[in-house]
């Protein structure tokens, strides 16, 4: 992501942003809201247009990209509530990667296994908890195989108490070796997950580095501020 | 509790105009226990098989085109999105009256001016007409049907790569349809109440006939009553269906 910048009809909601994520990788953004963190990952995931600069996914295009490579999780679930958890998983693979239905099946449980549910493949997503929700979306987007998973605060809409299955599934896929982008305002796991940690600030990264050193020492007045008012309660 | 509604409503009916008109009601007309008057009866009571049909076929037709009319309403290019706006604002502007005139007496020359030859029969000349004229309907709503439906659905079908069109056929349309389906039985009972306009190019329907018997009969009052019920029964009976399609969509689903 090269000079990246975008406009709502007149406001700059990112500004010049270039940002590399090696392979492998897992970065954190966190920010104050309206600081343009999420629309970075919407802009990565395909789903808004931006009117300056370059973005590559391993040196293609955006569009030359095969689909589901970048996976996407959202706060709000996004699950598709008509079909059952097990349709939600194989729509994709089956509808756009040509798989068939026994093999986006075998998939799909494989990866329920992995985000710890395996027994509720037949519930609609509605019947589920909001935490097991998210771990199915997590899991819909695996069924995939994408070469890089966004997530966009995919905790802010959970309980308390659900928070924690969430995140150690995702910490289970950092441990897999998966490039991970994730908006997020859980320190915690970006202390123990992300390799370097960007803070954004009015649609700039303000800074960006390994989270040890970012917590202890931040270098702008801005990121201190931020980080004292989110970790004092 | 369908029949009991459509008793306790036509006894209702019954009462109030018996007590209002004291004296001139001629229920013979229409006494099954009388030849004449069974002979009567069916006579009118087969006029359901066409009112059926114009109602079903129309309706189907009105759905399709209707869908069809909504689609491009969500494609980015605004010359795509055209079309859908003209068809609906200008379909939506004939009354059913006129047009129903003009498709039964002014198509056929139309057409046999592009050289095509067709003779439009009152059945076909009703059912075009109807699902022309409720097509407009059945389009907007749809696109709102569509528009309720989430932004975030058509997004997350998006990230695991399906098309526009895909996430439409299999996310979008099946949550839009039970959002619709209210809607969309209104229509129904609107259409098999507007049948009623084919009995003018000579449909021989629910109204038609019981035009025709009150002019042999000199009995409007007792006829029009009874046709005034058929049409209560039709659309009682669409009710109790619409309301099992729903229990049956909306099972499963708490949202």
């Amino acid at each position: 992501m090269t000079g990246v910048s975008k406009w709502y009809g007149d406001f700059q909601v990112l500004r010049d942003i270039s940002l590399t994520v090696e392979v492998g990788e897992k970065l954190v953004i966190c920010g104050p809201s309206g600081s343009g963190k999420s629309t970075v990952v919407r802009l990565l995931a395909g789903l808004e247009a931006h009117q300056e600069g370059d973005i590559h996914l391993q040196g293609g295009t955006m569009d030359a990209q095969r689909p589901g490579d970048i996976g996407m999780v959202f706060q709000s679930f996004n699950l598709f509530p008509h079909l059952s958890v097990l349709d939600n998983l194989t729509l994709g693979p089956v509808k756009a990667l040509g798989l068939s239905r026994a093999e986006a099946e075998e998939r799909a449980c494989a990866y329920l296994d992995r985000v710890r549910i395996p027994e509720q493949a037949d519930k609609r997503p509605a019947q589920l908890s909001g935490g097991q929700q998210q771990r199915v979306a997590i899991a819909r987007a695996l069924c995939m195989e994408p070469k890089l998973m966004l997530f966009d605060e995919p905790t802010s809409a959970l309980d308390p108490e659900m928070i924690a299955e969430v995140l150690e599934v995702m910490e289970d896929l950092a441990a897999d070796g998966m490039t991970m982008i994730c908006v997020t305002h859980e320190m915690g796991f970006a202390r123990r997950v992300a390799d370097r940690i960007a803070f954004m600030d009015a649609g700039e990264i303000v800074e960006i580095g390994a989270p040890e050193q970012a917590f202890k020492a931040p270098k702008s007045e801005r990121f201190a501020l931020f980080l004292d008012k989110i970790l004092k309660h | 509790m369908t029949f009991r509604t459509i008793a306790l409503l036509s006894s209702l009916l019954l009462l109030t105009a018996c007590s209002a008109t004291s004296g001139t009601w001629g229920w013979y007309v229409i006494d099954p226990t009388t030849d004449n008057g069974w002979t009567n009866i069916r006579f009118l009571i087969r006029g359901f098989t066409s009112t059926i049909q114009i109602s079903v076929l129309a309706a189907v037709a009105s759905i399709i085109i209707g869908l069809l009319v909504a689609l491009p309403a969500f494609a980015q290019n605004r010359w795509l999105r055209l079309p859908n706006r003209i068809y609906v604002e200008f379909i939506r502007a004939i009354p059913l009256l006129p047009m129903l005139f003009w498709v039964f007496y002014g198509l056929p020359v139309v057409m046999r001016g592009m050289g095509i030859s067709i003779s439009i029969d009152p059945f076909w000349g009703a059912v075009i007409t109807l699902a022309l004229s409720d097509s407009a309907f059945t389009a907007e709503i749809f696109r709102a049907g569509i528009q309720a439906v989430p932004r975030g659905q058509a997004e997350a079908a998006q990230t695991i790569g399906l098309s526009r069109a895909k996430a439409m056929r299999y996310v979008i349309l099946p949550q839009a349809v039970r959002r619709i389906l209210p809607p969309l039985a209104n229509q129904f009972i609107y259409i098999v109440k507007m049948s009623a306009f084919a009995s003018v190019i000579g449909m021989q329907e629910l109204t038609r006939r019981a035009n025709e018997l009150v002019v042999t009969e000199y009995r409007p009052l007792e006829i029009y009553t009874l046709l005034i019920l058929e049409y209560l029964v039709l659309v009682l009976i669409i009710s109790a269906g619409v309301r099992w399609l729903e229990r049956r969509m909306g099972a499963g689903e708490s949202r």
